[in-house]
This record gives C-alpha cells, sequence and structure tokens, in this order.
C-alpha cells in the first residue's frame, strides 16, 4: 500500500511529504517530497542588499537563527576583508551557544512529544522561553532577530542580561538532569530508540550528513574545532560523539553537546571586556544612533548605508559554522555591486533528510517518526 | 595529498581539461571541463575528500558558457575543502551527472535542474525538487523575473 505521510502531519515537523510504500506496518520504500516550504530565498537574495539578505537567513532553519546569519555574516566578511571587533566576536559566540541550546531543547521537546512523553515538550520550551527572553533582550525579536550584521552585531548588551545568562547557565544542569532522569533509562524510550534509524559513516559522507548524526557515528567533526572561527579554538569544551549511529545515540549527542555549549557560554561572559560591538567604518556598520541629531558625518553616512547600501569587492567566498543541525555554509558570489550575485545557503537539513529513507527502509512505521524526530530537520532548512 | 596535486597527478596521467585555479589557505579552486569532471570528482574522492558539501548552479548571463556548476567536498576531519567549477552554455545546457558516485548528489542536482535548467546526464530521476511538477520556467535565472510570472489576484471591487 502507497500512503502520504504529511505535508500536514504533527510528526514530520513541518511541510514534509513522505510517500510510503508499505507492507502492512513494514516500510518498503519511502520517498520524501520537499517543495512545500519552498520561498524562493536564493533568489530573494539576489535582490536585497547585503545588509538586508541578513534578514533572510533568520528565516531559513527558523529554530537556529544565529546559526544561520552567522555563517552569511563570515561569508560576506570573508569577501570584504572586515574583522569584527573583539566584543564583538564574543557576544556571537554567546548567542551561537545559547542558540545551540534554543535549538537542541524544541529538538528533544518535540522528539520526546513524537514517541510520546508529551510533558517533555512543555519543560523544553519553558527554558527555552529564557533563551528566546534573552533574544528578545538584546535584538528586539525572538524568532528572527538578525542580531549578527555585517561588521558586527547588531546592539549591545542591555543592562542585566549578562546576569540573566549567568544564571540561566546555573540553571541548566539542574534541568537537563532532570530530562535525563525521566529519559536516558526509560524503557520504552530506549525501546523506541535504541537501533532505530541506524546510519554508518560512508553513508554521511556520500550524503553529505554533518552535525549530530554523523556525530552520534563516531566522526568527531565540528567545523568549530576544524575550522574555527570566533576565536572558538581559545574557549574549552569538548565534542561528544557515540558509537552506533542510531537514534538513541543521536539523543545523547544533543544533550552532550547542551552541556558543551554551556561550558562555552560561561566563558564567553568571564571575557566579555567592554568594547565597540561593530567595525569602526560608517560605510559598513552604522554609526551610534544618538550621533545622528548633533554629526553631519553620522547622518550622511546612515542615509547612505540605509538607502544604497556598500559595494563588496568582486569575488566568491563560502563561510561555514557548526549548527545545531550540521554545518551551516553560505556561499555568496558578488559582483562588486551591492547585493549578492549569488545568494547559496548551504542548509544541514537539506543533505540529512536526503540521507532519511536509508535509515527507515525496512523498518516499521512508528520508526519513522522516531527516526524524523531524531535527525532534527527544520523544513525551513530543507525547502528555502 | 593537497587537491592541487589530485590535479597534477590527473594531468600528468593525460587528463586535459582540469586545472587548479586557486588555493588559499585551506580551500582549493578547481576548473574542470564537463568531460573531465567525472574523473576529477573521483580522484577528489579517492584522495579523502569524501565528505559531500554542496552543489549548486550559478548563472553567468555575461559568459559564452553561461552556467557554472560548483560542487564542494571536504576532508572528514580536517579543514580542506575543495570546490570544482564546471561551466556549460544555454544552448547545450549538459552536465555529466554524478550521482552513483556521491548519492547525495541526486537532490542537489534535481535543484540545479528545477531552479536553473541545468541538465544532468545519466540522473535517475530528473525531475523538479522544489517547485511544483507543472511549474514552467527556472526562476533562479537572471532573465527571471524576482517577484514571478504567476498573475496576482484581479482586484475585485463590489
Amino acid at each position: 500500500m502507497v500512503i502520504n505521510m504529511g505535508p500536514q502531519h504533527p510528526a514530520t515537523h513541518g511541510v514534509l511529504r513522505l510517500v510510503l510504500e508499505l507492507d502492512g506496518e513494514i516500510v518498503r520504500s519511502m520517498s520524501p517530497q520537499i517543495g512545500y516550504l519552498h520561498t524562493g530565498f536564493e533568489k530573494s537574495g539576489e535582490a536585497l542588499r547585503f545588509q538586508q539578505a541578513c534578514t533572510l537567513t533568520d528565516r531559513m532553519d527558523y529554530l537556529s537563527p544565529h546559526a544561520n546569519n552567522l555563517a552569511y555574516v563570515l561569508a560576506v566578511e570573508k569577501l570584504m576583508g572586515v574583522e569584527p571587533p573583539p566584543r564583538a566576536q564574543v557576544l556571537r559566540v554567546l548567542f551561537a551557544e545559547l542558540g545551540r541550546i534554543a535549538s537542541h531543547l524544541v529538538w528533544l521537546g518535540t522528539h520526546a512529544m513524537d514517541i510520546g512523553a508529551m510533558g517533555l515538550f512543555f519543560y523544553c520550551f519553558r527554558e527555552r522561553e529564557k533563551i528566546l527572553d534573552m533574544v528578545e533582550a538584546s535584538a528586539g525579536v525572538r524568532l528572527n532577530p538578525s542580531y549578527f550584521r555585517i561588521g558586527g552585531v547588531m546592539r549591545d548588551l542591555p543592562p542585566g542580561l549578562e546576569q540573566s545568562m549567568r544564571e540561566f547557565a546555573d540553571e541548566l544542569p539542574e534541568w537537563i538532569r532532570s530530562y535525563r532522569a525521566l529519559l536516558d533509562r526509560n524503557p520504552i524510550w530506549r525501546e523506541r530508540l535504541v537501533g532505530i534509524g541506524p546510519i554508518d559513516r560512508a553513508t554521511c559522507e556520500q550524503y553529505g550528513v554533518t552535525g549530530p548524526i554523523l556525530r552520534a557515528t563516531g566522526v568527531a567533526r565540528d567545523v568549530r574545532k576544524i575550522s574555527p572561527y570566533l576565536g572558538y579554538e581559545t574557549y574549552e569544551f569538548d565534542v561528544p560523539t557515540f558509537e552506533n549511529g542510531d537514534s538513541y545515540d543521536r539523543y545523547r549527542v544533543r544533550l552532550a553537546e547542551m552541556e558543551q555549549s554551556r561550558r562555552i557560554v560561561y566563558q564567553a561572559l568571564d571575557r566579555l571586556e567592554p568594547g565597540p560591538i561593530a567595525v569602526d567604518d560608517w560605510k559598513v556598520a552604522p554609526p551610534p544612533k544618538e550621533a545622528l541629531a548633533h554629526d553631519m558625518e553620522a547622518l550622511i553616512h546612515h542615509f547612505k548605508l540605509y538607502t544604497q547600501g556598500f559595494n563588496v569587492p568582486a569575488g566568491e567566498a563560502y563561510a561555514a559554522v557548526e549548527g545545531p543541525r550540521g554545518e551551516i555554509g553560505f556561499y555568496v558570489v558578488s559582483d562588486g555591486g551591492a547585493k549578492p550575485f549569488r545568494f547559496r545557503p548551504r542548509t544541514p537539513s537539506y543533505y540529512n533528510l536526503q540521507a532519511l529513507p536509508t535509515m527507515t527502509v525496512g523498518s516499521l512505521v512508528a520508526d519513522v517518526i522516531a527516526s524524523i524526530g531524531s535527525i532534527d530537520i527544520v523544513l525551513g532548512d530543507v525547502d528555502r | 595529498m593537497s587537491a592541487a596535486d589530485v590535479v597534477e597527478r590527473l594531468r600528468a596521467a593525460g587528463r586535459d581539461g582540469v586545472e587548479l585555479v586557486a588555493e588559499k589557505g585551506s580551500e582549493s579552486r578547481v576548473r574542470s571541463s564537463r568531460e573531465a569532471l567525472r574523473e576529477t570528482i573521483q580522484a577528489l574522492l579517492d584522495d579523502g575528500f569524501t565528505l559531500f558539501i554542496d552543489l549548486f548552479a550559478v548563472d553567468y548571463p555575461a559568459r559564452d558558457e553561461r552556467f557554472e556548476v560548483v560542487y564542494q567536498f571536504s576532508r572528514l576531519t580536517r579543514p580542506e575543502r575543495v570546490f570544482v567549477h564546471v561551466a556549460a552554455p544555454a544552448d547545450d545546457l549538459h552536465v555529466p551527472s554524478v550521482t552513483d558516485l556521491v548519492a547525495g548528489a541526486n537532490w542537489p542536482e534535481r535543484e540545479a535542474y528545477d531552479l536553473f535548467g541545468v541538465v544532468f546526464d545519466g540522473h535517475p530521476n530528473l525531475t523538479r525538487l522544489l517547485l511544483p511538477d507543472e511549474w514552467e520556467g527556472h526562476p533562479l535565472r537572471k532573465d527571471y523575473p524576482t517577484r514571478g510570472t504567476t498573475p496576482l489576484a484581479p482586484i475585485v471591487t463590489e
């Protein structure tokens, strides 16, 4: 029997249509049909100026907007030869890691809910609310902040936010401990995840599968360690890996990663020094708003920046970051103008989803649900 | 070996149409002809650039060979990356498919077909991926309007 799972289905985590060929409960073949969330980001990116295009990046993987922002601004900064000041780098690390924790909390809550542990959804989203409050305090927006801008970050932290971050990091272990107490050795959880949705290293390489899925097969690939950016080589953190490549190991990887992100958050908070939060070049980063009232130079630069933008030297550059779902990269081609000539996001969920049939063919329908949750896809990332 | 060495070895073995065009830090850029593409990619895979990263097309209307397809591979646990660029003209928009060498190329090749019209010869299922099957045109081409071609719904005033 051939049936549709989706595109409207609570467990596909977005508008994903899986055409399943079933023999009773056993999946004989699976064909993901994507494109339901395709909104043409790559085309829109060519019609917007470089700073404006940053707002598109939030909306792709909408559960880890900071990671998308980061890959994009790093690519453009590479083309321009611009290096943000130290405080901006540390703020970027802070929000990148808090964003990773927030993303993993959504993953855990929704994945557990699919498997049947519905209460966990509320716990995880309760914790995530605190991070969203921090994002809102910094950027004014909860979900699509565009906080990272070309040349630095949007604005400095409001008073009290550093303290909130520290308090959050202090409380987090207790919450993670409570999730683990509910799940780690829960027989139902283990029955639903151990040995389910297996993938091996060679298949990951062939399909371009990165992130926790790859690390659950034993490969210690983390872009933060291999091609460090934002000074990650100066932070102490581990890259958790496990061996079996199944859904349970992917669960263990992500929980361990939350703990590692917390370590980085403390280190970043400790090294936060006062200073500028964007590069001191008003042709790239806007002057402070207060200056517009009395400084003609500032006014002119502000005007030009927001009406004409800046030109990026011709060339092409790729920048990759380790997002919560895997390697997020941006390939930006500039023709020397103010708009990207080619705006190509390398989005991890697209590649991770393509490998889903290899993980689920021959398994039960219920295992498909568990596998989809364990690969942690976001359809905005898949379809763009 | 580096990507540069891989290219050297191919050329020394008589393979034309492959050249290293740039090498900076851990990133190498290789330009390949369509004829040399599959061999180049296989040689890079064999050399340890085993992690497939991305495959996409770019439209350069000002060029004779208007369309370019870019492939990216990385070493698995090392920083080295290699970009392979292949060009094709608009009136012969065919590029050999590499889906049998790299399983993950399946969707990106379909996407490049869908959005640019690049035909990947040998692809097992070259159909649209993101747009509906009955869509006409290839939106990421530079001559396709940003707002699309579908007319807006008429404004009804009564």
